[in-house]
């Protein structure tokens, strides 16, 4: 299984992996950059990507100091709304009714539009770390407990047989099968989460903050800024994807059999 | 001395189903005994009553002369898949029904290591379920059945999931196993041969809703070596005719 590969076919099947996505993005780079320079339309309407670039690299002090608190609300928020997921899903696991009172409420609050929600938020509670929390916890909090609920269900019946069999009590069965069961879950929750995450505290932003990216692209919007609203949107984008690469590898590591798992169904 | 194991009218329902219609059947100390009978008869349902994982209708059980009540855990199982967990390396899996019975994940361990030469898994004790062959994976499954020590082993068609040649394979191999070490076995299987090969008495029931249909010594001697010989073609050939053709007298 771990036989050692040499570089070069290494980085060729890498290749072969992104090198579709790089293509499409850029062809489209190429394309906005083309139309940018031919139709002679204004940068302050339409920045080519060349300006947006060569300005986020002009403004980098800026926009690395909005970005900080951007990612720190991200994850904190982030963080809070996975503690408390957890814990309802055990509860949700050993009280089933609970499911039944509960996920109405959380259907209820996936509805709401942020919009209108984010700038209640920030009356109620301040400028501060606060709301941007709530916020990244209201629009992550569902998706990570649906996630753990099924993963928990989806536990092979002939292995809580076999360990109820052994005389394995019900906290042992979690420990032992429901929980592990549920991490492939568990991951594809948290892959589309962490993105939801982003969204939500720069959201959360745009409505009131000191800094962030969020009243970064507010302040370039109202300052007739477009390049400068882009450049965050870049840094917003870059951010994203990094989160959700680390989510891959974190996966990885917790997870050394399930390509293994992969290889011999396919 | 009283009988290891006691099953006397047992009856299951699910629903207004009848599984099973008053199943008796009875298996001595150091016995191989197998149940024997088409899909969806009602098997593994016997299984999920004896280790508790359903409640039966009627009938009772007797463990070594008393209620099965009171015995304490008496069975190892093996399931009809081999719920091998595929995030525990084949060494954790099989040191898991130890770890459960409060033993320290090295004591566990210590213990079932040194038997992974006799059920061929030499070497792959720390590699993952998903890199084991069929029979690998079945052996592994076994090992973490009897090494919980239990009074007796319910083994949900072991080798039912196994291509025609690994599975005799196994089946010698068991075989052998069982040679060494006189377990007390009720066997789960609807393959006659491997039955015949294997056992010292057989059950053979009826489809659903099931009922023994014929208690069958196999007086074959052991050490078995042959699958196939003439008196064993002939015991065959005997129980494929019960189940094949329809037992009106039986039926009441
Ligand atoms: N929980 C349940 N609820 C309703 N019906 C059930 C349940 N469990 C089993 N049955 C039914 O009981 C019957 C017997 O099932 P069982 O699994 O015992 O069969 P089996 O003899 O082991 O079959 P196979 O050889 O295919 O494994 C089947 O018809 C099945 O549909
Ligand atoms: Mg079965």
């Amino acid at each position: 299984m771990s036989q050692p590969f040499s570089a070069a076919p290494r980085i060729a099947a890498l290749f072969a992996k992104v090198g579709p996505a790089l293509l499409s993005v850029g062809t489209l780079v190429l394309a906005w950059e083309l139309y940018a320079r031919i139709s002679s339309i204004s940068p302050t309407t339409l920045p080519a990507p060349s300006r947006v670039l060569a300005q986020a690299i002009q403004q980098r002090q800026a926009l690395f100091d909005n970005t900080v608190p951007t990612i720190s609300a991200t994850l904190a928020g982030f963080a809070c709304s996975l503690a408390v997921a957890f814990i309802l899903s055990v509860l949700i696991d050993f009280f089933k009714p609970l499911r039944r009172a509960l996920f109405p409420v959380f259907i209820i609050s996936q509805t709401l539009p942020l919009v209108a929600i984010a700038p209640l938020v920030v009356l109620w509670f301040g400028f501060g770390l606060t709301p941007k929390i709530m916020l990244v916890a209201l629009v992550t909090f569902f998706p990570m407990l649906v996630a753990l609920v099924q993963g928990y269900d989806s536990t092979d019946r002939d292995i809580s047989a076999l360990l109820s069999s052994m005389g394995a009590s019900r906290m042992r069965i979690f420990l032992l099968a429901r929980l592990p069961s549920s991490l492939p879950y568990f991951f594809a929750g948290l892959r589309i989460s962490i993105t939801y995450a982003v969204v939500g505290a720069i959201f959360a932003e745009y409505a009131g903050a000191a800094k962030g990216l969020g009243i970064y692209m507010l302040n370039a919007k109202n300052n007739f800024r477009p390049d400068l609203v882009l450049a965050a949107v870049l840094i917003s984008a870059l951010l994203t994807l990094a989160l959700f690469a680390a989510t891959v590898l974190i996966q990885r590591a917790a997870m050394p059999w399930e390509r293994l798992e992969a290889a011999r169904k396919s | 001395m009283s009988r290891r194991l006691e099953l006397r009218q047992v009856s299951k329902r699910f629903g207004d189903i009848d599984v099973l219609a008053g199943i008796t059947l009875h298996v001595e100390p150091g016995e191989f005994v197998s149940i024997l009978g088409p899909s969806g008869a009602g098997k593994s349902t016997i299984f999920r009553l004896l280790t508790g994982g359903l409640e039966g209708h009627g009938g009772c059980v007797d463990f070594d002369g008393r209620p099965l009540a009171d015995a304490c855990r008496p069975f190892a199982f093996m399931p009809q898949h081999d719920a091998l967990m595929p995030w525990r390396t084949v060494i954790e899996n099989t040191a898991l029904g130890l770890e459960v019975q409060g033993m320290s994940r090295k004591a566990a361990r210590g213990k079932v290591a040194p038997l992974f030469g006799e059920f061929g898994l030499a070497g792959f004790e720390h590699k993952y379920p998903a890199q084991l062959s069929g029979g690998m994976r079945q052996r592994a499954a076994l090992l973490r059945t009897v090494v919980q020590d239990r009074a007796m082993l319910l083994l949900d068609e072991p080798f039912g999931a196994l291509d025609a040649l690994t599975r005799t394979g196994m089946q010698r191999w068991l075989q052998m196993m069982w040679d060494r070490h006189r377990w007390t076995v009720l066997l789960i299987t609807h393959d006659v041969r491997e039955a015949v090969f294997l056992s010292d008495r057989i059950y053979v029931l009826s489809g659903r809703p099931a009922r023994v249909l014929r208690e069958i010594i196999i007086p074959l001697p052991r050490p078995r070596k042959d699958l196939a010989s003439p008196e064993a073609s002939a015991i065959e050939a005997d129980i494929l005719d019960t189940l094949l053709e329809p037992q009106p007298a039986q039926r009441t």
